[in-house]
């Protein structure tokens, strides 16, 4: 098990700069640079910025210059917002987009999983029908827009919420909703198809027959195999949730991560979009790590080798 | 002898799994809302350039400078309203779903193509080439694909598609139409990376069927390598790549829509219904019809693509039959 733990973690390294590299390379084959879009500078400005930023030497040395940096997890200053370091500008603006992300997790499993599992519980009743249908309408209407629409019911219509901005928990309630619709959709269609399953099987049935009250059998025996396929979603969900802040940042004006990524990659500033990629791209496989990890927890059958 | 062979074919898997899918209620009504979306998608703009005039991009020249706003709300010439530059909203709708379902649909091929073959021959040699074209997928599962797509798209987007995207799409849509190769870059981009989880579901299928005797038979009867992978064994798991492809329409048309939305994905003179919805959020609380008719038509599309998944899901796949 720690083996298998610190394989993946080393594993981890690799990846992130494969990443990277790629990364670097769509930006720099692209034509075009940050400077580009700039107002043409005088010959001998140009030549002085590019010698600061390592531009004057050949690719495969800057390749290694930039590899190098990300190594030691200096990814250097923002071309953009200048001075500062792209390591701060992470640290500021990452609260932000953490904050309604881990919100939004959590509400769409704790939602999910209690809708799930009574669904399966009651299955083909009015709650079953309905709260199947309501997660497959969830599943069908995008983010960007939902958003609006709660803002327009809301916040414009009945003055309950405010409509956009950072500030209080009241402020958050709309973005986190709307970015936790569709996990919670899917989470709860994922949980009624596990518990439905595992329900029928026979290790089931040995509880059952063992004389174990129906509650103990649904929460110490049905609920741990029934969660195996909502665990394995919570990987690819984490990723999506990463693509969905993006949205819900721009809808409610939060000044989080996301938007600051899109932003850097269409100001072609390198250093910035880089610095996000990366710690993106580990915290991303660090999560699968933990998923993979919670496999073995939730399965006596998996074994880790 | 003609009796026996007519009562075999109404056993067959498909015609049980066609009235299996007939029973569910709720997919049929997605399967008739989606013939009914894709009939009105391809030929709606005709009949309203026959009946009304009105283009995607026709500005009617009642709508002058005396006007200070030119998006008027539904009425009987423009069912849908106009938008901002008082263009026919219904014509734009239209015109955007053929964007946003040809993307879903390209997509989904692409990632049939590659993804069910690439499957299929890792599951059919396994060993050591199993493992290989496996663990390469495995890398590029734990890449963070949506970082990569929003760079690639906003890097290589407009003025800056590849060669070879430039010259697909001067051959389709005519030269200088930066428009149409950001949508071949977003055919590009998003079939590179939806054939991941198809190649997995095929692999594992294949696996499972490779020792079966109908192959030992193929292959003592001489049938190649090849056929014996793309007649006997791909044939054999269409059922969950079906059901795979027709769920993986609807999530590429919300990853479409999510790029066009942040301006990366379907740009002018083109529109798809993420980039519709994205102009019409900017005036929702005054011209609310802008968002409404788009995003509730994207909606009902991808309502009535995942209600026929499931119930193909239910229909094709034995295992989950009895729920």
């Amino acid at each position: 098990m720690l083996g298998f733990i610190l394989r993946r973690l080393l594993i981890i390294i690799p990846m992130a700069l494969l990443v990277v590299s790629v990364t670097w390379a769509l930006i720099r084959i692209a034509p075009g640079s940050f400077y580009s879009n700039e107002k043409t500078l005088p010959p001998a400005i140009e030549a002085n910025i590019k010698r600061k930023y390592g531009l004057d030497k050949p690719w495969y040395q800057q390749y290694f210059l930039m590899i190098s940096n990300v190594v030691r997890g200096d990814f250097g200053d923002s071309l953009k917002y200048q001075g500062e370091s792209v390591n701060d500008i992470i640290k500021r603006h990452l609260p932000y987009s953490a904050t309604i992300g881990a919100l939004a997790y959590l509400v769409a499993l704790m939602v999910g999983l209690s809708a799930g599992i009574v669904a399966s519980i009651r299955q083909n009743s009015g709650f079953d029908y309905g709260s199947m249908a309501t997660a497959m309408l969830g599943l069908s209407v995008p983010n960007f827009v939902l958003g609006p629409i709660l803002v327009l019911v809301f916040a414009l219509g009945v003055y309950w919420l405010p409509p956009a901005r950072w500030g209080g928990m009241s402020n958050l309630i709309l973005p986190v909703l709307t970015l936790a619709a569709i996990y919670m959709a899917y989470i709860a269609r994922l949980t009624r198809a596990g518990m439905l399953e595992v329900m029928r099987s026979d290790y089931i049935r040995t509880a059952r027959a063992k004389g174990l009250s129906e509650t103990s059998v649904l929460l110490r025996h049905g609920i741990r195999g029934g969660l195996i396929p909502v665990v394995s979603y919570t990987g690819p969900a984490l990723a999506g949730l990463l693509a969905g802040t993006v949205v819900v940042e721009k809808v409610f004006a939060i000044p989080g991560l996301g938007n600051i990524f899109i932003q850097s990659v269409l100001n072609r500033d390198e250093p910035l979009t880089l610095g996000i990629v990366a710690f993106l791209s580990i915290l991303i496989m660090v999560f699968n790590l933990i998923v993979d990890i919670s496999y073995g927890i939730l399965d006596p059958r998996i074994r880790y080798d | 002898m003609a009796e026996e062979v007519r009562q075999l074919k109404g056993t067959s898997l498909w015609r049980d799994a066609w009235k299996r899918l007939l029973k569910n209620r709720l997919s049929v009504i997605g399967l008739i809302l989606l013939v009914f979306m894709i009939i009105a998608v391809t030929i709606g703009p005709f009949i309203i350039l026959k009946t009304t005039g009105f283009t995607a991009d026709y500005v009617p020249s009642q709508v002058d400078e005396g006007d200070l706003v030119n998006s008027f709300p539904p009425s009987f010439q423009h069912p849908m309203g106009t938008d901002e530059a008082g263009r026919d909203l219904l014509a734009r709708v239209l015109q955007g779903g053929r964007i946003s379902l040809l993307v879903g649909i390209i997509s989904t091929i692409v990632s049939l193509i590659v993804g069910v073959s690439y499957g299929a021959i890792a599951g059919y040699f396994g060993g050591r080439i199993d493992n290989i074209m496996m663990r390469i997928v495995d890398v590029f599962y734990a890449i963070p694909y949506i970082l990569i797509v929003i760079v690639l798209l906003s890097v290589f987007g407009g003025p800056n598609a590849p060669d070879f995207i430039t010259a697909l799409s001067e051959r389709i849509g005519g030269a200088g139409n930066q428009g149409m190769s950001q949508i071949f870059l977003l055919f590009f981009a998003l079939g590179l990376v939806s054939w991941l989880t198809m190649a997995r579901v095929v692999r594992g299928q294949v696996l499972s069927l490779k020792n079966e005797e109908f192959v030992l038979a193929a292959r003592a009867s001489g049938v190649s390598t090849f056929g014996i992978i793309f007649r006997h064994l791909v044939p054999n798991v269409l059922g969950p790549v079906i059901v795979y492809a027709t769920l993986t329409v609807p999530s590429v048309m919300l990853t479409e829509a999510f790029l066009s939305f942040l301006g990366l994905g379907v740009q002018a003179p083109y529109a798809s219904w993420g980039s519709l919805a994205a102009d019409g959020i900017k005036n929702i609380s005054i011209f609310p019809w802008q968002l409404i008719f788009p995003s509730v038509t994207m909606a009902l599309t991808l309502f009535s693509l995942n209600f026929l998944g499931d119930g193909l899901r239910d229909a094709l796949d034995p295992q989950t039959r009895k729920f």
